[in-house]
């Protein structure tokens, strides 16, 4: 990196030029996914790259690169490997030989290592299916820079769009183009971000704040630390732009501390954007100056609502407050105050770059771009996915996804986190988008998807997530604290086959009330999941008051474990029993105690005689 | 009140100094940062420092408990030498997390938020580890363990003494 300050378009394309072709003196690259796939060795990896190419003198021809996020986290760690784009799942320190003489010398693919398709090996990233159906806008650097580097961030165009935008554009003709664009809120709400930095630009005020919400709370949601982590100078560019069009002289990125490599790698980014004069009094040459400081979360959900965000950066207890007023008004130390989730920071660089006429031609009529969902749970290929915005549930699962895990049928998924709601089989063929899956009973929210197939209780799914908001309950307002206590009550007695219908009336009564009757966004979103489960999936609510039948065999005391006589008395179900309440000879049927057994499910399935019933 | 006597008799205070030193002026905006730099350096929140940060900072010691006691990741009393995170996110929760985080507690005798008497372990859920490809998954200070089965809980916790 320079150490000298750009002060305008030309140094910045000149920068990038001088990059570009540093670059190119590099044969091939090993790029190596270093955050989500440090969890499975990825650091052994590339220090074992680094040794080897180093060892054989190559070090000079091929570089080693650690990268954020490069999507398919079901076949971590991944390895990608430029100029060819072969994507090698599962790699260990093992395959490194191979792959150099294979692959670096040879310019042939490892198939032993490429992705799968009716067992033939597709080698290159962009015909594997799970690439092939997604649109790479938001992402397209993560994956592909260092992003500890500003350079690699450079080199692919980074910060051009903010340069331009400060100098070519005035701050109402950038609220213009945003409005124009069609981008919405990418947290969950889906509001117009044009508008509301609109709101914020004309709020009267000479000291103005902006704010990052990064407190990425939803259980199952991982875009926003894969965003940071992977290419926080999108975002940082996004912020720049959005300062310049409200007025801000200050930002914060309220983190959650439990992302340490976020944190890390946002900090690595402000210092290096600073150093170049991307950030700080007079960016790239103009007058005007913006900065931004990193505030880690504390660990509480509801300061992902803004006004509690607010409060927390202020140094108090993280508790929400009535609007009006809104932030654009009156928002950090009573100052007019924008806070923009992460993705919808990092839209606005394509945005500023491409157009919003190109942008608002992705996507549906009106949800436009693309979002980014976080797929997990019972899915063959988990990973950080990004479609146009109205591609179909399908589409994102099967095609995307690879369907689901062991071929089972699909029952729901779960969209919106602790806010959304489960979505059933029937509208498999829906767009997602803001307006079609609030009209089938969930929401966008920030974009956790978590897939759910017939081992799944939809019931003890509603009492999971009241669990999750009763806990995060701030406890300001009576309909959250008590009601949601309430709920949580009815769903337990549900879950234990202690309820009557009549519970299962109030509970619904319950919802509604609360919906309407609470202060912020916590509270009225709370419901959702038990709403979108007893109106898609009431016969389970049934069965368990009714039946006390749990059919995903999942609530415990629904529950009795017995052995069968097909029990080939293999043992495995006593030696893994923890309180020893199976009992058996060798290769005669065993038995369980029923006063011993906490019905832990451990015998269940270690047992592959399928001798064990519940 | 045991404690904060022993507390006064072995707890330091210049790492205190040094972080209100480098907060100055320290206005309530800060408080947060602040706790957060306070549990780095002593492990917990101990009563005794919160006390003297009051004194020094002006800030009411009944203001630095509220704010305190509002965050899950503050805590009040000494941690374990190692730290299970056990993920009860929703991915983790429909690939069997509820039986997971059961058989930790029961294999340490200890209920989340809890510490062992032994001091050995300190036992936690959190919300989601974002790391849901390993669901179901934990984490024992820095290292992952993902694909859980219950079966494997006790042989993995036998590594960290």
């Amino acid at each position: 990196m320079p150490d000298k300050k750009i002060t305008s378009i030309k140094d910045l394309e000149a920068l990038q030029q001088s990059l570009r072709g540093k670059a190119e003196k590099f044969k091939a690259r090993v790029l190596i996914c270093m955050t989500g796939c440090r969890a499975l060795g990825a650091e052994s990896v590339a220090t074992g790259f680094r040794d080897k190419l180093g060892a054989l003198g190559l070090n000079k021809d091929i570089a080693v690169v650690e990268t954020g996020c490069i999507g398919m986290c079901a076949i971590a760690p991944v390895v990608l490997i430029e100029p060819w784009d072969y994507l090698y799942g599962h790699v260990s320190p093992d395959d490194i030989d191979e792959i150099i003489e294979q692959t670096l010398k040879n310019g042939r693919s490892v198939d032993r290592l490429t992705v799968k398709k009716n067992k033939k090996p597709v080698a290159k990233k962009n015909d594997v299916d799970f690439y092939r159906k997604q649109k790479q806008l938001v992402l397209e650097n993560c994956g592909r820079i260092d992003p500890r580097r500003i350079d690699d961030a450079i080199e692919r165009g980074g910060y051009a769009a903010a340069i331009r935008a400060l100098t070519e554009k005035t701050p109402d003709e950038v609220v213009e183009e945003v409005i124009a664009s069609g981008l919405r809120g990418r947290g969950g709400a889906g509001f117009p971000t044009g508008v509301k930095w609109k709101f914020a630009r004309r709020s009267p005020g000479d000291e103005k704040y902006l704010i990052c919400n990064a407190d990425e709370g939803d259980p199952g949601a991982f875009m926003d630390r894969a965003l940071l982590e992977g290419d926080p100078h999108r975002v940082i560019e996004g912020m720049i732009i959005a300062a310049y069009a409200i007025g801000a002289t200050k930002g914060f990125i309220y983190v959650r501390a439990e992302y340490p490599i976020a944190v890390e790698h946002i900090g690595i980014a402000l210092d290096e954007a600073r150093t170049l004069g991307l950030l700080g009094a007079n960016i790239a040459g103009t007058s005007f100056g913006f900065d931004i400081e990193v505030r880690m979360g504390a660990g509480a959900f509801v300061c992902g609502e803004e006004t509690a965000l607010i409060a927390s950066i202020e140094g108090g207890r993280g508790m929400p407050r009535p609007r009006p007023p809104f932030p654009a008004v009156k928002g950090y130390m009573g100052k007019p105050t924008n806070i923009n989730n992460v993705e919808t920071f990092a839209n606005v660089p394509p945005i500023m770059r491409s157009g919003a006429d190109a942008y608002a031609a992705i996507g549906s009529e009106k949800s436009k771009g693309t979002k980014i969902f976080a797929l997990a749970g019972k899915v063959k290929h988990t990973g950080l996915v990004e479609v146009p915005m109205g591609t179909t549930l399908r589409r994102i699962v099967y095609d995307i996804g690879g369907g689901i895990s062991n071929d089972k049928p699909f029952k729901a998924a779960q969209l919106g986190g602790p806010s959304g709601g489960c979505i059933p089989a029937k509208y498999l063929d829906c767009q997602i988008d803001y307006d079609s899956v609030r009209q089938i009973g969930a929401i966008m929210g920030s974009g956790g998807l978590i897939v759910m197939d017939e081992d799944t209780c939809m019931v003890d799914i509603a009492r999971y997530f009241l669990e999750f908001v009763q806990s995060e309950s701030c406890g300001k307002c009576t309909p959250c604290r008590v009601g949601t206590k309430k709920m949580l009550d009815i769903l337990r007695s549900i879950c234990a086959g202690q309820a009557t219908m009549d519970d299962l009336a109030t509970l619904e009564r319950l919802a509604e009330d609360i919906k309407k009757a609470s202060l912020c966004g916590l509270g009225q979103t709370a419901p959702n999941p038990v709403l979108s489960t007893v109106k898609n999936f009431r016969d389970e609510y049934v069965e368990h008051i009714e039946e006390k039948k749990c059919r995903a065999g999942v609530c415990k005391n629904l529950l009795g474990y017995e052995i069968f006589e097909v029990c080939t008395g293999c043992g495995a179900c006593r030696r893994v029993c923890p309180v020893d309440a199976i009992t058996g000879e060798k290769k005669k049927v065993h038995a369980i105690d029923q006063d011993k057994c906490i019905k832990c499910g451990q015998c269940f399935a270690v047992c592959k005689f399928e001798a064990i019933t519940r | 009140m045991n404690r904060s006597l022993s507390d006064i008799t072995s707890v330091d205070l210049a790492p205190l100094g040094r972080i209100i030193e480098s907060h100055a002026p320290v206005s309530s905006n800060s408080l947060i940062p602040i706790l957060q730099q306070i549990q780095d350096a002593y492990g917990y929140l101990p009563k005794i420092v919160l006390m003297e940060m009051g004194k020094r900072t002006g800030i009411a010691a009944s203001q630095i408990y509220g704010v305190a006691t509002f965050y899950e990741q503050f805590c009040f009393e000494p941690r374990g030498r190692h730290t299970i995170k056990c993920c009860r996110g929703t991915a983790c929760h429909v690939k069997g997390g509820p039986e997971i985080s059961e058989e930790i507690e029961r294999a340490i005798g200890v209920e989340a938020g809890g510490t062992t008497e032994d001091m050995r372990f300190t036992f936690e859920t959190v919300a989601c580890l974002g790391t849901c490809f390993l669901a179901p998954v934990i984490m024992v200070d820095n290292d992952y363990y993902g694909h859980l089965t219950a079966s494997r809980i006790e042989e993995i916790l036998e590594r960290y003494t």
